[in-house]
């Protein structure tokens, strides 16, 4: 019997945000209904292989928008057609505005311990920049609100390169959430995507420079740790023990399977990926998959999914491409991108920035 | 056909002052093409040609004119280059002439070109015919432009057809003064064969044709004929002429004819153009006086952007050089740039030329170093040696002597920039000869320059401050001792050889600030800094930095999708190929080329 992780994707939002481009649609009561009902389907359908599950995890979209009833009966099925470990972490993404006391109540009976709330900016002109439809004190309340219907283990969103954001209000930031006391903190830099509404001039032109972006990174990472949020991975931080077991599955290689229209999975030795379709979702009594990957996690993919983590590429794990590696790694100490210890090399807060080039270089 | 039938003749003409438009004026009056046929500048052929305005080889085409006299006669159109790199070219196609067509616009007058090959024209005895055209534009000043004729060159030119090629007006005219004005051609036919060749190109079926002016006795099929420069023999497959589309195989041609041979020749090098063709079973006393060999004047090297299309660029080279005996080039090897080969031109547009040939013809991508002219070293041991690469740059304390080519030339312009213009050729280290004035308002100067000062920008530069109005063109001098350096490039302190050039000591210092300069500006920043430095011998002498970069990161990487991530990597990896990989340092493709570009 082997371990998986689930993640569901939740295709539906309230109001599309400017920035984001994942894929979701607009929200209808029948429609979450009906998709509920084809997650269960697909569910079922991995009943078969008894696997045993100790994450789950619903993102979207914004999966806040399922009641707290439809919550229940797909973690119902999970327990039904899946051995759903004791300490099982499951996660779900939310909306602030979306967080009444009786929802958190309904979802945290519905069997989720970990909520990741879509915070972004404890600064209201920020908040505003992003068009998001809640305010700094909003998301504080949704988090306090969590809190008092149990929930131990909270994760937040954070966007850093917006416009007017210093140094000074991403500390601002990360320390009012800190002083909220939760668990975790998932810092990314703001990327215009193609297609997306930022993607024009006006947005571009008031956003920092790369070095400014740089500057602002550099930043979250010291306030983070300083305020006892360890960097685990180039956008996560956790207090200790908290780091999410989940998103751990993808850097690490390990098996997940994805119900839900654009979900991924990596499954049975094959990555493979759901139609962007909720409709046909919906309609098909089995999800349609595209295999994007038929021999994952060889090496180049092994180490770039490690170099991200902060725990790094044990070079012992890899011994056919030691040589090459360890041929590059002097330049890259001496630019302070990288640690090389006990025969791992892991990146620092600078080689994070440089993520992308750095692993290149190491890899190719 | 009786000699005192035919006219052979060329047209003279500045870029754009309407050489083509009238050739195919000419080639329509003569009705020598349909004018349903006619597609604009017929004789013209090459793209590039068409693109630039300007004719690069040599052809010729057979008319048939019947004159208001009432006699039929054979015109033979003979088209030159145009261009000063050319300039032996059209010295032997004007020596297949008796006559010459002076197209002057009748708002511009005459320019530096026009001048020189006039002066060529009346060198070997040609008659000048003065046409003055574009009449029809408004600034048209013909009876200025006549006087200046006659006041410069010293030809009258009151009398000279004052035409419109583009809207066909008076051409008749001037097929009328090439039968009165332009002598017949003479010579005997019993005598030994004597032709001249004045082109050549090669055909896949027929092997190399070779254009000729028989100036004494007859060619016929089945004639064994030698070429007296090469020795080389070969037997007369065809001979005839050329109608504006095709070869017409005649059987025979005769003294003052103009045609073409095909003998299953199967190099272009045998072909030199100004080599005189005879009978080998009755060879003439002596060959036509003027051959010359041509030997290239300035050296680039050439490589493709993708090393894996050096085979490809060999063999685009080997084509070209069928049609061009005048393009030289062998292998050689760069750090940078991989395999490549050195190419020689007989100048900068003829460079120019063969390069855009193997971009657009052959489709390659291409990396050219900045070119080069032929120094002559003297070393201390007394052995002179020629460098055209400057890799090859011997080591200074070897050298007792360095020599460098320089040039004689001659620039018209309008009188208001001389000031801009002197001002460009003594930065140039221009030597002034003489001004003279060719009216109120024009003049023509004449300086030594060297011609490494040429060979970059020097003709973009005039243009520039000359509004566009200045004319140039130059002859080679021969070597003068020069105070040279060679200057290195290096990237991370690594000399990068392709990016090597000699100069002069006094220039060394600024052109090493500006290459530094175009360098930062065009090697994007990366995981390491680049240091760029510029040295002579191991002087440092210009120093930049390209910082490193400081965020390529995918900061979102949840959902899973991790396929996706993986191909990004894999894209921008792919994209880093098109750059070349100096050590740690990824040099794009144009940061070699704007070196070349460098502006003054």
């Amino acid at each position: 019997m082997s371990n998986t992780g689930l993640y569901i994707h939740v295709p539906f939002c309230a109001k599309k945000c400017a920035y984001c481009d994942f894929y979701s649609g607009s929200y209808s009561r029948k429609d979450s209904d009906d998709y509920t009902d084809a997650v269960i389907r697909n569910l079922r359908h991995y009943a078969a292989e008894s696997l045993t599950a100790d994450t789950v995890y619903f993102g979207g979209g914004t999966p806040s928008l399922l009641s707290g009833e439809q919550l229940k009966k797909i973690m119902d099925e999970i327990n039904r057609g899946f051995t759903l470990s004791p300490d099982a972490e499951v996660t779900l993404e939310a909306n602030p505005s979306t967080l009444t006391p009786e929802k958190l109540k309904s979802i945290h009976e519905a069997g989720v311990n970990r909520l990741s709330i879509g915070v972004q900016s404890m600064s209201d002109s920020e908040l505003k920049f992003l068009g998001r439809n809640h305010t700094a004190e909003r998301a504080a309340k949704a988090v306090t609100d969590a809190q008092d219907s149990g929930f131990s283990n909270i994760s937040c969103d954070l966007m850093i390169g917006l416009p007017g954001q210093t140094p000074d209000s991403v500390y601002s930031s990360i320390d009012a959430l800190s002083r909220l006391d939760i668990q975790h903190i998932s810092a990314y830099i703001l990327k215009v995507e193609n297609g997306t509404p930022f993607d024009c001039d006006e947005v571009r032109s008031l956003l920092p420079d790369d070095e400014e972006t740089s500057d602002l990174y550099l930043a979250m990472v010291n306030t983070m740790e300083a305020h006892g949020f360890m960097q685990y991975e180039v956008s996560n931080f956790a207090k200790s023990g908290f780091e999410s077991r989940h998103n751990c599955r993808y850097w690490k290689c390990e098996d997940y399977i994805g119900i839900g229209p654009s979900a991924h999975s990596c499954h049975g030795g094959k990555r493979f990926a759901v139609e962007s379709n909720t409709r046909e979702f919906i309609e098909s009594p089995v999800q349609n998959i595209t295999i994007t990957d038929d021999s994952p996690c060889g090496f180049e993919e092994y180490a770039m999914l490690r170099l991200r983590l902060k725990e790094g590429l044990d070079l012992r794990r890899v011994p056919e491409h030691r040589l090459d590696i360890e041929k590059k790694l002097p330049q890259l100490m001496r630019e302070g991108y990288i640690n090389y210890e006990n025969d791992i090399v892991s990146l620092t807060a600078k080689g994070f920035l440089m993520s992308n080039s750095v692993i290149e270089y190491l890899i190719f | 056909m009786a000699n005192e039938k035919i006219r052979n003749f060329c047209i003279i003409a500045h870029i754009d002052h309407g050489k083509s438009t009238l050739a195919d004026r000419i080639l329509e009056k003569t009705e020598t093409v349909a004018i349903r046929d006619m597609e604009d500048q017929l004789l013209d052929n090459m793209d590039i040609e068409r693109e630039r305005g300007i004719t690069i080889k040599a052809r010729a085409v057979r008319l048939k004119y019947t004159a208001k006299d009432g006699e039929d006669y054979i015109f033979n159109l003979i088209d030159t280059p145009g261009h000063v790199d050319f300039n032996y070219e059209v010295s032997r196609s004007l020596a297949a002439c008796e006559g010459a067509i002076l197209v002057v616009d009748a708002s511009q007058g005459i320019e530096a070109q026009t001048l020189a090959n006039t002066y060529l024209a009346i060198e070997h005895d040609l008659e000048v015919v003065p046409v003055v055209n574009k009449i029809d534009l408004p600034s048209a000043d013909p009876e200025r432009v006549c006087t200046e004729v006659e006041n410069v060159i010293g030809i009258p030119a009151m009398d000279a057809p004052k035409i419109s090629a583009k809207m066909g007006i008076n051409i008749e005219e001037v097929l009328e003064r090439i039968v009165t004005d332009i002598p017949a051609p003479k010579g005997d036919t019993q005598k030994p064969l004597k032709a001249l060749i004045f082109d050549s190109y090669y055909d896949s079926y027929k092997g190399v044709i070779i254009y000729v002016r028989v100036k004494e006795g007859t060619v016929r099929v089945g004639d064994n004929i030698r070429l007296m420069a090469t020795g080389a023999v070969f037997n007369v497959v065809e001979a005839g002429f050329m109608d504006a589309n095709s070869l017409v195989n005649n059987g025979s041609l005769e003294a003052g004819e103009v045609g073409y041979i095909a003998a299953s020749i199967k190099s272009i090098g045998d072909t030199q153009v100004g080599d005189t063709v005879t009978n080998d079973d009755e060879p003439c006393d002596e060959p036509l006086p003027g051959y010359r060999k041509v030997n290239p004047m300035v050296f680039s090297g050439i490589y493709p952007a993708d090393g894996a299309k050096y085979g490809d660029l060999r063999e685009a080279l080997e084509k070209l050089q069928l049609n061009d005996a005048s393009l030289s080039f062998e292998p050689e090897t760069s750090v940078a740039l991989g395999f490549g080969f050195r190419c020689g031109f007989l100048g900068l547009l003829h460079m120019e030329i063969i390069q855009e040939r193997l971009e657009r013809e052959y489709n390659l991508d291409l990396i050219t170093t900045a070119p080069s002219v032929i120094y002559k070293v003297t070393m201390t041991n007394g052995e002179v040696q020629y460098i055209d690469n400057p890799t090859n740059y011997p080591d200074p304390a070897l050298i007792q002597t360095a020599e460098e080519p320089m040039v004689k030339a001659s620039i018209l312009s309008p009188s208001e920039f001389v000031g801009n213009i002197m001002e460009l050729c003594q930065d140039r280290r221009g030597i002034f000869k003489d001004m003279k004035y060719l009216d109120d308002t024009r003049v023509e100067l004449h300086y030594e320059l060297p011609l490494n000062e040429i060979v970059y920008d020097f003709f973009d530069v005039l243009k520039s401050r000359t509004r566009g109005y200045a004319s140039f063109d130059y002859e080679m001098l021969g070597y003068t001792p020069s105070k040279l350096v060679k200057l290195d490039i290096l990237l991370n302190g690594d000399v990068v050889d392709a990016l090597s050039f000699i100069i002069h000591t006094d220039k060394a210092y600024s052109r090493a600030r500006k290459i530094a300069e175009k360098l930062k500006e065009n090697i994007p920043r990366q995981l390491f800094e680049v240091p760029i430095q510029a040295a002579i011998g191991g002087k440092i002498i210009a120093r930049e930095t390209v910082k490193a970069m400081r965020k390529d990161v995918l900061a979102k990487c949840y959902g899973g999708d991790i396929t996706r991530k993986k191909k990004l990597l894999e894209k921008q990896k792919e994209g880093k190929k098109r750059m070349r990989q100096l050590g740690t340092v990824e040099v794009p493709q144009e940061a070699f080329m704007s070196v070349l570009k460098l502006d003054s």
